[in-house]
């Protein structure tokens, strides 16, 4: 499979007020052409910190310590700004959470995609605003002719969002980097949003990372999966690995902290106790290991590599060490998979 | 029809802003009843209306028309006093946004004692503090924490201080308006727990408000799914779940996706388009009870059609 994007041993930190923020701890990925990389993990983990190194938007106050990133071959850390200028105009689409600050608040809708395919794509005026109206309608925007001449303001969320992808897609992407795209929009739309995104991803074949802290969006969308925890990758694995086979502590209290719509009325949710960790003093040893009921004496000295499960297939626990203790996924999650699994037959015939 | 006393009955609802000409009908009509002792959750997408329903539930909305009542006494409109009183102490609510609705100038003790204080709840200072003490340990903090400020607290902490608030007053009801919506995934559990801990111990009745189907599906015994400022289907929340009746239901629960691959990536989808009603002057819905229990918004040309598509 052809790697179009590889990030290996990526260290951030941030120069901030009350000392150095060490938001990225080594994080190393890839992802492959075609498909859809999910990266998972709740807020301040540094899913969004990760992207704008790959895209090279981090904040000033930000320092890489470490770490390569290869696009096609081509070492992006390494290139003038001129030289990625070109790649992150037509190569990689950008798609954020807050479509708002993704436009222009006083220019007409269709100018904004008018001007993006002028100045990315070198198109005569004419010639863009046409393609503009057809990437309009492409996105699913109703009247669309009529709409070309409306302000942002005049678009609800969920519109504004498309007008993003629309924006996004201009100039012919082959990556496209989604930072939780739909955390703001209801689920009607999001369902929308989503649909979407498949659907240009399947034409266009674009390879897709896609960012979120919403288990569900990432069963829908994923092929592959990165679990975040405190500036770090704690697993990864296929979507199937991830859902049925979980190894890391912290993915299993991922999975088994939300109620879903099978969990039974005031049963107790799993939960993990305390907070993430304040990363002004990451912690000695792994990080988790102050939230984790599996702890061993070992988890609060030495943090644990990346422990091989299958080719597919990875996580950092001391659990999956030839010498630790036998220690299974707890029993309730293990029986809500089993229920998962049956419903997902049951529905697949 | 169930015989347990109703604690909230809320009768024909409406809380319409008017902008100039224009207005705005946040809540059209609503209606429903939550006993005493159960949990009841109130959903819908954002600007359905449910904040506004709560907010004019517990007087800080004028309601436009409509009644409500609490505790079998009518409570919208004006009251003296007395009647006011037992409003503000036996009715309280828990705010989306732990952040905003905190004083950030009020020790943390200040700020949980306030509303026992203007309603006088215990005789004397040390009472007073010894309840906001016992409330602190009672939603997870300590007595420690009650000289600090909420900056010093992470947001689930503050959630938790806003439901100590809430509870000083020994309320009869909880107004919760999404009360783990800005909380970080792990917290929201944490919270979900707590508040599920407080409802069996102190056998709390909560109107649980919030637009996530399937945290208020876990949490609550019946369910009122709102759109547009209407009700438009009501039932006990394994019945919603089973057997969902009106379109805007389907398309809701069909929209939420689930944390299982296999089932999510195959799963259909519906869209709501509200112009099928097809609704006019002599086929207008109201709330028809399909089965015991169970309510949709439909009108009669809709009931007969569903009565003839269940045979
Ligand atoms: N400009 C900044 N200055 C200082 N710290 C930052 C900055 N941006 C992000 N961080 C820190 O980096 C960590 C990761 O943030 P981020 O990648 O945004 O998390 P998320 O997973 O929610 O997207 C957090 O601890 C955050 O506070
Ligand atoms: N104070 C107000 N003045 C004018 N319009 C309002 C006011 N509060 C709410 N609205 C409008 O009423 C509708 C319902 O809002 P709200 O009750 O907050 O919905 P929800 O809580 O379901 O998201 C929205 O369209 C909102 O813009
Ligand atoms: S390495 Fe230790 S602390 Fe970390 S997840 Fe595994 S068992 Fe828990
Ligand atoms: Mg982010
Ligand atoms: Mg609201």
């Amino acid at each position: 499979m052809e790697r179009i994007l590889e990030v290996k041993d990526l260290h951030i930190h941030f120069n901030a007020f009350a000392g150095a923020v060490k938001a990225i701890r080594g994080v190393s990925f890839h992802l492959n052409k075609g498909e859809t990389l999910a990266i998972v993990g709740e807020s301040g983990s540094g899913k969004s910190v990760t992207t704008k190194a790959v895209t090279r938007i981090l904040p000033d106050n930000a320092v890489i310590d470490n770490g390569e990133i290869t696009y096609k071959g081509m070492d992006l850390l390494a290139m003038t700004e001129k030289e990625f200028n070109n790649i992150r105009g037509n190569e990689i689409g950008l798609i954020f959470q807050d479509p708002l600050s993704a436009l222009d608040p006083v220019m007409k809708i269709g100018k904004q995609i008018t001007e993006t395919l002028i100045l990315k794509q070198k198109m005569p005026k004419k010639e863009a605003e046409a393609r503009a109206l057809e990437l309009m309608k492409a996105v699913g925007i109703p009247n669309a002719e009529q709409r070309f001449h409306e302000y942002p303001f005049q678009f609800s969320g969920g519109m504004r969002q498309r007008i993003v992808i629309a924006i996004a897609l201009a100039s012919n992407p082959q990556l496209l980097i989604c930072d939780e795209p739909t955390t703001a929009l209801d689920v009607t739309i999001q369902s929308q949003i989503l649909e979407l995104i498949k659907k240009i991803q399947k034409e266009r074949n674009l390879s897709v990372i896609f960012i979120t802290h919403d288990l569900g969006v990432v069963a829908n969308m994923a092929d592959r999966v990165d679990v975040m925890y405190a500036g770090k990758i704690v697993e990864e694995g296929t979507v199937e690995d991830i859902f049925y086979d979980p190894k890391h502590p912290y993915t299993w209290s991922l999975l088994a902290s939300m109620p879903n719509l099978d969990t039974k009325g005031g049963d107790e949710l799993m939960v993990i106790p305390g907070t993430p960790p304040n990363m002004l003093y990451p912690p000695k040893g792994d990080a988790f290991a102050p939230r984790n009921h599996y702890a061993m004496k070992i988890d609060f000295d030495r943090e644990p590599p990346m422990f091989k499960v299958s080719d597919t297939h990875y996580a950092a626990t001391w659990l999956l060490h030839p010498d630790a203790p036998k220690v299974e996924m707890p029993a309730h999650l293990k029986h809500r998979i089993e229920l998962q699994l049956k419903e997902a037959e049951k529905y697949n015939g | 029809m169930d015989n347990r006393t109703p604690i909230l009955e809320v009768k024909h609802l409406c809380k319409h802003f008017y902008q100039g000409k224009s207005v705005m009908k946040a809540v059209d009509d609503v209606s429903f009843h939550v006993y005493k002792g159960e949990t009841f959750g109130l959903v819908g997408e954002s600007g359905c209306g449910k904040t506004t329903t709560g907010r004019t539930i517990i007087r800080l909305y004028g309601a436009t028309s409509g009644e409500v009542w609490f505790n079998g006494n009518r409570i919208d409109g004006k009251l003296n006093k007395e009647e006011t009183k037992a409003v503000t102490s036996k009715m309280q609510m828990i705010f989306q946004d732990p952040v905003a609705s905190l004083n950030p100038r009020m020790t943390v003790e200040e700020i949980i004692s306030e509303g026992a204080k203007i309603n006088k709840i215990f005789a004397t200072e040390e009472e007073l503090k010894a309840n906001v003490h016992k409330m602190l340990e009672l939603v997870g903090l300590t007595a420690e924490h009650a000289t600090r400020y909420p900056h010093e607290f992470s947001g689930g902490q503050r959630q938790r201080i806003c439901i100590a608030r809430a509870l000083i007053t020994k309320p009869d009801l909880v107004i919760a308006d999404e009360p783990i919506s800005a909380l970080d995934v792990s917290i929201q559990a944490q919270v979900l727990n707590l508040m599920n801990k407080l409802r069996k111990e102190l056998g709390l009745t909560i109107l649980f408000i919030a637009h996530d189907l399937s945290v208020v599906k876990y949490f609550s015994e019946r369910i009122a799914v709102m759109n547009r400022g209407r009700i438009v289907e009501m039932a006990s929340s394994d019945l919603l779940y089973d057997n969902p009746v009106h379109p805007y239901t389907k398309s809701l629960l069909s929209a939420i996706p689930i944390p299982n691959p296999l089932l999510e990536k195959k799963r259909e989808r519906f869209d709501y388009d509200p112009s099928i009603h097809q609704y006019d002057e002599q086929n207008q819905p109201k709330m028809i009870e399909i089965e015991p229990g169970h309510l949709v918004s439909m009108s009669d040309r809709e009931y007969a059609a569903y009565l003839g598509a269940k045979k």
